[in-house]
């Protein structure tokens, strides 16, 4: 049984990612703030029973999941919000791996240099939220499909599905923005 | 018995599709030995999955914020009120009539 004096100095170092991870939900720092407040509210009140040494992040970042779709999440979501058009494998590489420069780089980190920290947020934040919330825990936060599971209390099958979906419509997002700048060719 | 028997159990559709559970470790470790050996002799192969984990560096990277100073003080003091209305009320009962 975990020790509420202990709470703050134990779960201090969560507080950032907690709050990226808020921000990439809601999509407004406001709310996202309000998220991370209650999460932590809800967390310390129920620490008596979170079992120390066990998976703490995890156990926060259920908190943090449960109270988003509780209290935050858009009531009024349109069918269309919630689907995700099929997107092609590897569809960044497909249309960005390729030769080495003069300099020996190659392609692939010469195409991933352009991209600015605004466009992975908001590329990420394009999608819908099922995805959106998957890829997240996945990519941003290191969760195993196993926790990102118990986190969204879904199937691992489900996970999966999110995911591999979340990640192509990522790169087609990410793919989108550097069209938009000239840098890549349509194709 | 031929030493150099080539894997044709896997080829590069099969590997490319597995991407993902690859790189993301959820996969036997006999399916990852095959995979890894057919990434040894496959450069096309080698490379996209160097560019899929290249990406997932950089949307790991890419996506932190700086943690604004008044949440972490609103917290601290929301944290700190709790604490001590519990130690006040004993923790247990509420609204009771005195």
């Amino acid at each position: 049984m975990a020790d509420q004096e202990t709470f703050a100095e134990d779960t201090a170092g969560f507080m950032a990612s907690l709050y990226t991870a808020a921000l990439r939900m809601t999509r407004n720092p406001s709310d996202a703030q309000d998220l991370v407040q209650e999460t932590y509210l809800k967390a310390y009140r129920g620490y008596g029973g979170f079992e120390a040494g066990t998976n703490l992040k995890a156990w926060l970042y259920r908190i943090l999941t449960n109270t988003f779709i509780n209290s935050y999440r858009s009531r009024a979501r349109r069918p269309e919000e919630t689907e995700l058009d099929d997107v092609e494998e590897l569809y960044l590489f497909r249309r960005m791996g390729g030769r080495d420069d003069a300099m020996g780089r190659s392609a692939e980190e010469e195409a991933l240099a352009w991209v600015t920290d605004d466009e992975v947020k908001a590329a990420l934040e394009s999608l819908p939220e099922n995805f959106r919330m998957t890829v997240l825990l996945a990519d941003v936060e290191g969760f195993s499909y196993k926790e990102i599971a118990e986190i969204m209390d879904v199937p691992i099958g489900t996970v999966m599905s999110r995911l591999h979906r979340g990640r192509r419509a990522l790169e087609k997002a990410l793919h989108d923005f550097g069209v938009a700048r000239g840098l890549v060719a349509a194709r | 018995m031929n030493d150099e028997k080539d894997d044709t159990n896997i080829d590069c559709r099969e590997v490319l599709h597995r991407v993902y559970h690859f790189l993301d470790g959820e996969m036997t470790p006999e399916r990852r030995d095959e995979i890894a050996r057919h990434l040894d002799r496959c450069a096309p192969c080698l490379r996209a999955f160097g560019f899929e984990t290249e990406l997932r560096r950089l949307i790991a990277n890419r996506c932190r914020d700086q943690v604004p100073e008044e949440l972490r003080t609103r917290i601290a003091a929301a944290i700190d009120h709790e604490h001590r209305q519990r130690s006040k009320t004993g923790g247990i009962a509420k609204g009771v009539e005195l």
